[in-house]
């Protein structure tokens, strides 16, 4: 496993409150704001958030790497494409678009063709 | 038969599964509910968790009290015991041994579950197809129901500018809807010529209640001044780390890119779709007859294998309100047979079903890609995503290699082969190929652990259920 650093990330969307907007739109309210950490770094999260939904919400459409070096992130939303594989907990291969967000949970970005979990 | 708690199996809890389990508890069968999602309502009535506390769901939705009352009947049949709902289980994988039907699962954690039936109705639903093109793998490019998805269900958006392309009813309300959530729409590029819908006219005429949803949508449109390019296609998309711009060009009456009428549109979002495909797996592996668009069906929607009923996208894409005649049809279908009384279909929902496919197939008339849209992909492009293979690669095992068919471009190139077991880049291969589709076959309905085959017992070895 090749851990990327915070640096090394795809560069974001400025954040404003744009993010609130689909909120406004259902009158939702959420629970209190939790925080995850996305390769070490902290990210604000909700509770019924997926994983994907919370990268999403800081801005960040890209976190896993290619073998040939290329970005990728969600791309059917609905479990099928297995694009958006992330590590969660030091669990590899989870599709971000299905795996819901906890609080403290430690999320990596992976890189490679998703095999890390046989490589051990 | 098997303890009455396991008679009727409903894999996918959208609208035709819904249909079809509400029937089925409704004439006392007890019906088992799996589905992949953790809350019901499919991806059509995909709604945010609870957790989220949205007090408006409807407003990113269409046909709300409809779903309101499927809502009310489940929690009701649930209550009763009438209807065990399982959510957050992935079907893998549907076998018929001597005693009846076996359903093998898997939870969001891989963790393995065995279930048990004495008939099987598949509602499995429908994913979307993307047909390749150059940048179509850079992040921020989606598919449109995935962006759909996102939103429904996570309240989220990918970006703040957004493209919406392809071709095909959904792309509507998902253009609506990303501008109601907030973001801007630089433009929505249908391939498709709306004139065609009027070699259509008598179907659509029938649809008064389409005609009008789909006036709402472009007056939603209208207001949140959304340009549309009809005839359009997207030829292009830019960018390094995410998309930036998408390049649009005007087709001509074959189908081409009109040389000259290229024009680069900035947006950070590109939600891109060419229609769904239904998911066939479970029915593929218990030896239903499919074909790439559908599993085959009856009039009572019943399958050739028996004990096996189909309904919804699954059984052909036309919709929820189909699917929900469909689901409805299947559940009195299974009533009859497993209590041994005459089916008793509502010719109401015959009817429905009847002119609700009529206007599928129109609109799948009138929204086809554009012919030639595989000359548009570069040697360069990649159309197998999981695997990294260049359209380039496919056109040379082609050309150069001599593969005649999909399984020896699979062979030779690797297209297909990686996680999602090609059910993305299944229609771009084939039309980078120049291959016909086939119908794909797959053992398991999803990737599943080696450690879970290794502790799935053999029929010989007895029921976990």
């Amino acid at each position: 496993m090749i851990r990327r650093n915070p640096q090394d990330r795809p560069p974001n969307l400025p954040l404003d409150r744009a993010q609130d907007r689909p909120l406004d739109l259902v009158r939702a309210r959420p629970g209190p704001s939790f925080t995850v950490t996305v390769d070490g770094r902290p990210v604000d999260a909700l509770e019924g958030q997926s994983v994907a939904a919370v990268l999403w919400s800081a801005g960040t459409v890209a976190w896993r790497v290619t073998r040939d070096g290329r970005p990728r992130g969600a791309f059917c939303g609905i479990g099928v494409c297995f694009d958006c594989l992330i590590t969660v907990n030091d669990r590899p291969n989870r599709r971000a678009c299905l795996v819901a967000a906890a609080s403290g949970d430690v999320i990596r970005t992976q890189r490679g063709e998703g095999h890390d979990d046989l490589a051990h | 038969m098997t303890s009455p708690t396991n008679r009727l199996a409903v894999v996918g809890a959208g609208p035709a599964g819904l249909a079809a389990a509400l029937t089925a508890a409704h004439h006392n069968i007890a019906v088992t509910l799996i589905d992949s999602a953790p809350q019901p309502g499919g991806q059509f009535y995909r709604q945010p968790a609870a957790a989220l506390g949205a007090r408006r769901p409807q407003a990113l939705h269409h046909a709300w009290r409809t779903w309101a009352r499927l809502r009310d009947r489940l929690d009701a049949h649930v209550a009763a015991g009438r209807i065990r709902h399982l959510p957050g289980r992935h079907v893998w994988f549907v076998e018929l041994l001597d005693r009846g039907f076996i359903l093998r699962t898997l939870t969001a954690d891989d963790e393995p579950e065995v279930f048990a039936a004495d008939a099987v109705l598949l509602a499995t639903g429908a994913y979307e197809k993307v047909l390749p093109f150059p940048g179509w793998t850079l992040p921020g490019v989606v598919t449109a129901g995935g962006a759909q998805a996102m939103l429904k269900g996570g309240l989220v958006l990918p970006g703040r500018m957004a493209v919406v392309a392809g071709s095909g009813p959904l792309l509507l309300p998902v253009a609506t809807g990303l501008a109601a959530a907030g973001a801007r729409l630089a433009a929505l590029i249908e391939a498709a010529d709306p004139r065609a819908y009027g070699r259509h006219a008598r179907t659509l005429a029938a649809h008064p209640g389409k005609l009008a949803e789909a006036a709402g949508y472009a007056g939603r449109l209208l207001r949140h001044r959304v340009p549309v390019l009809t005839r359009h296609t997207v030829v292009a998309a830019h960018g390094t780390d995410r998309v930036e711009a998408v390049t649009v060009a005007a087709l001509d009456a074959d189908g081409r890119a009109r040389p000259k009428t290229e024009r680069r549109i900035a947006c950070d979002t590109l939600a891109v779709g060419h229609g769904l495909l239904p998911h066939t797996d479970l029915a593929g592996a218990l030896g239903c007859r499919t074909d790439p668009a559908r599993v085959v069906v009856d009039a009572q929607q019943r399958t050739d294998v028996p004990g096996v009923w189909a309904a919804g996208e699954a059984a052909g894409v036309g919709g929820a309100a189909l699917a929900l005649a469909e689901g409805e049809i299947a559940g009195r279908s299974v009533v009859a047979h497993l209590t041994g009384e005459r089916p008793r279909i509502r010719s109401t929902a015959a009817t429905s079903r009847t002119a609700l496919r009529k206007f599928a197939a129109a609109l799948d008339a009138v929204h086809t890609p554009p012919a030639h849209w595989a000359e548009q992909v570069a040697d360069d492009t990649l159309v197998c995503r999981c695997e990294d293979v260049t359209a380039g690669a496919v056109r040379h095992a082609v050309t150069e290699l001599g593969a005649a068919d999909l399984r020896t471009v699979k062979l030779l190139t690797r297209a297909g082969m990686g996680w999602c077991q090609g059910r993305v880049c299944g229609p771009g291969v084939a039309g980078v190929a120049g291959c016909p589709p086939e119908t794909v076959r797959r053992p398991f309905a999803r990737p599943v652990p080696l450690s879970v085959l290794a502790r799935t017992p053999s029929p010989t070895e007895g029921r976990q259920e």
